[in-house]
């Protein structure tokens, strides 16, 4: 029989395992998120492509109007989407697991499980966006003739950093939402602002030579940056000094996002 | 004797009251003070930590012990520590000091439906409450048409449970929760949901559980439920065991506490009494035909239930609400102030307020009542206050001559005893 012991600070020993213990939970919170994400909504899944797709049409507008070339060689669309996929599942996924605590406040204070698993498996739901509109890029990749280089092998390595910089910084989100609702208004501000702070319109090579690496300071940057070099290639090629400081951000923000969200866990249903 | 399965040693927790109040402006008042005055920052900082020593014991040194097989009640006021309790046990919430040691696998329903999804269908909510509650896939679909039949939902199990009636949902959730099947399990007043008949099948299931050498733990405000359920009873009191034994004399006990008699309840702090900025209890009494207060009521007489209240305002009209509850846990029936004409058409002034409900002789039964005491406005509908099993009293029927039984004198079934009258003729000879 399985002996527990409830005592104060007890909980880190058990935590991993609890944790482990609640991997089925981690996946059924995640296939409901995605079953009731496009529930009574007209066009469904195609919301996933549709929302990329539209920014993207917005977007590459914008670039014509403002006669800005992208990288010289690429059409102007998938030059956008390259930076449009990654970014939209990095800025949702961060925005669904940041809330993620919130709406699932009713489960936090009526039953225990690890409170990790929750912005876990809402990253899950915006990968599977992410999935779809990846789909739709390859489509468009095609419709302009475009073959993709070598380099297109090494994307599952930037979709797993995108993964990282998101749950870190949804960590951090989360665990501070608990407490001061005002991340509630910081959240969606900070993905506006975000996409002009990221390379989508420019190219990080853009950027003035003594500020580029304090600009790739920001992990997604890198992570873009990244992006592009993958599916695009050719005149994208990689910052290396920035993809550094990209990887050692992401590793960063998943360390410090782990120790505050479990430092603070113990007390969430105290105050959600 | 057996082994404990669960032993709680000095368990403490604390709440500081000053977080809450700072939640609210936690952030702004960080920003602030870094932006407009970082000189002050550090002053400030200790200023707020001092707002936050308010500090509030929700468990006070609390311990004891449970044994395998036991169904143990757990009562006490609102505020006692009850759910907070539950909390800790269910680690949801850590202990501030204390230790508890657990044999075995716990499952904790401090509410039905707990996850449940208003979009989802019946089938896909029994899956996904199960992993919440702590079960394997495995063993949700082993059980699935267990469940499935107990609820009784069959035939809507693919419709969204937002369609569900509000019978229908509790019962699926109910159904999910019964299934468990863990060594320890902590119920939380989930019962006080759901018809008659399903509550009687909920109290079934967990006599079943117990009756199968499983721990239950439950928490109630329903002494009728309580006094069925639980041989030994826990009595919290101001987070701290107030009392530890058999159910009657704990739930006597429970009653009584506060003032002398379980007929009579006084909440001498208006601003602390049950209600809200419209309308506040003061005191709830049972008086006998004589006007004196009493847990003992002859059947043949009639009684008075005289509440007291506070009105503070003039806009709503609050009325007197109660409830006669049964030992069985059965609402005989509800009776309202406003069924007095003179009174619901007046114009309402602050002040305290006395409403009696006035109850004719033989309407009731041998046995114990329960008064559940509510104050409410109606247009818009308001519920000002509520306490359940707000005062209790015995009617007592003393066999003598013009009773309902006259000269009847073994058990007399029912839950109401009407002197109704007989029109007996021969109409053939």
């Amino acid at each position: 029989m399985a002996r527990l012991i409830i005592e104060a600070g007890r909980t880190e020993r058990q935590y991993w395992r609890d944790l482990w213990r609640y991997r089925e939970l981690f996946a059924f919170l995640a296939w409901r998120d995605l079953l009731i994400r496009y529930k009574q909504t007209a066009v469904g899944v195609a919301w996933a492509v549709l929302r990329p797709f539209l920014t993207m049409l917005a977007l590459t507008l914008v670039m014509k109007v403002s006669k800005l070339k992208g990288d010289g060689a690429s059409p102007v669309p998938l030059f956008v989407f390259s930076a449009m996929l990654p970014w939209q599942f990095f800025s949702t996924a961060l925005s669904e697991s940041g809330t993620s605590l919130i709406t699932n406040s009713n489960l936090i204070s009526k039953v225990y499980f690890p409170r990790l698993v929750v912005p876990a498996s809402s990253v899950i739901t915006s990968f599977v966006d992410f999935l779809i509109a990846a789909v739709f890029m390859a489509g468009l990749m095609i419709w302009y003739h475009f073959a993709p280089p070598w380099s297109v092998a090494a994307l599952p390595i930037f979709v797993l950093l995108t993964f990282g910089a998101s749950f870190g910084v949804g960590l951090w989100i989360a665990a501070l939402m608990v407490k001061y609702r005002d991340f509630r208004f910081v959240v969606p501000f900070l993905v506006q602002f975000g996409l002009y702070a990221a390379p989508v319109f420019v190219m990080t090579r853009d950027i003035p030579e003594k500020w580029r690496l304090a600009y790739s300071l920001n992990p997604v940057v890198g992570i873009i940056d990244g992006f592009r070099w993958c599916v695009l290639g050719g005149a994208n090629g990689l910052y290396w000094p920035g993809q550094v400081a990209s990887l050692a951000g992401v590793a960063v923000l998943i360390v410090t996002g782990l120790w505050y969200f479990r430092k603070t866990e113990r007390s969430f249903a105290d105050i959600i | 004797m057996s082994e404990p399965v669960i032993s709680i040693e000095h368990l403490s927790k604390r709440y500081v009251l000053g977080h809450q109040a700072a939640n609210g402006d936690g952030l702004r008042h960080a920003l602030e003070n870094l932006l407009l005055a970082p000189g002050q920052w550090l002053t400030r900082r200790r200023e707020r930590r001092q707002a936050a020593h308010e500090e509030f014991w929700a468990l006070k040194d609390v311990s004891f012990e449970i044994q395998q097989g036991d169904v143990v009640g757990i009562i006490g006021r609102n505020g006692a520590g009850k759910s907070t309790l539950l909390k800790i046990l269910s680690r949801i919430t850590e202990p501030t000091r204390g230790r508890i040691a657990i044999e075995g696998r716990v499952a904790s329903l401090l509410e039905v439906g707990t996850g449940f999804h208003q979009e989802l269908t019946g089938r896909e909510n029994i899956f996904l409450n199960g992993a919440i509650l702590g079960m394997s896939k495995a063993e949700i679909k082993r059980k699935f048409d267990e469940i499935v039949a107990f609820s009784e939902v069959e035939q809507f199990l693919d419709t969204p449970v937002k369609r569900y009636s509000s019978g229908m949902y509790v019962r699926l959730a109910f159904a999910v929760a019964a299934h468990l099947e863990p060594e320890i399990l902590i119920v939380d007043e989930v019962l006080a949901v759901g018809d008659a008949a399903f509550q009687k099948k909920c109290l079934g299931k967990i006599q079943d559980v117990s009756s199968r050498g499983r721990t239950v733990l439950f928490v109630s405000h329903s002494m009728p439920t309580i006094l069925r359920l639980c041989k030994r009873v826990i009595l919290l009191q101001r987070g701290a065991v107030a009392g530890d034994g058999p159910a009657e004399e704990m739930t006597r006990k429970y009653l009584s506490s506060g003032t002398d008699r379980a007929a009579e309840r006084v909440w001498a702090d208006r601003d602390k009494a049950p209600g809200d900025d419209v309308a506040r209890l003061h005191s709830v009494r049972v008086r006998n035909a004589q006007g004196a207060v009493t847990e003992s009521i002859d059947i043949s007489e009639p009684f008075e239930i005289e509440v007291e209240y506070w009105n503070l305002q003039e806009r709503l009209k609050p009325t007197v609400s109660i409830h006669f509850i049964n030992e069985d846990g059965v609402l005989l029936f509800v009776t309202n102030d406003f069924v007095n004409p003179q009174w619901w058409s007046s114009a309402r002034r602050p002040g305290l307020v006395r409403s009696r409900c006035l109850v004719p002789a033989h309407l009731l039964a041998e046995g114990q009542f329960f008064i559940l005491a509510a104050l409410c406005s109606y247009n818009p509908d308001r519920l000002h206050a509520l306490e359940r099993d707000v005062v209790c009293f015995q009617t007592v029927d003393q066999h003598d001559l013009d009773r309902v039984r006259e000269k009847y004198t073994r058990v007399w079934p029912g839950a109401l005893r009407p002197r109704l009258e007989w029109k007996v003729e021969e109409i053939q000879r």
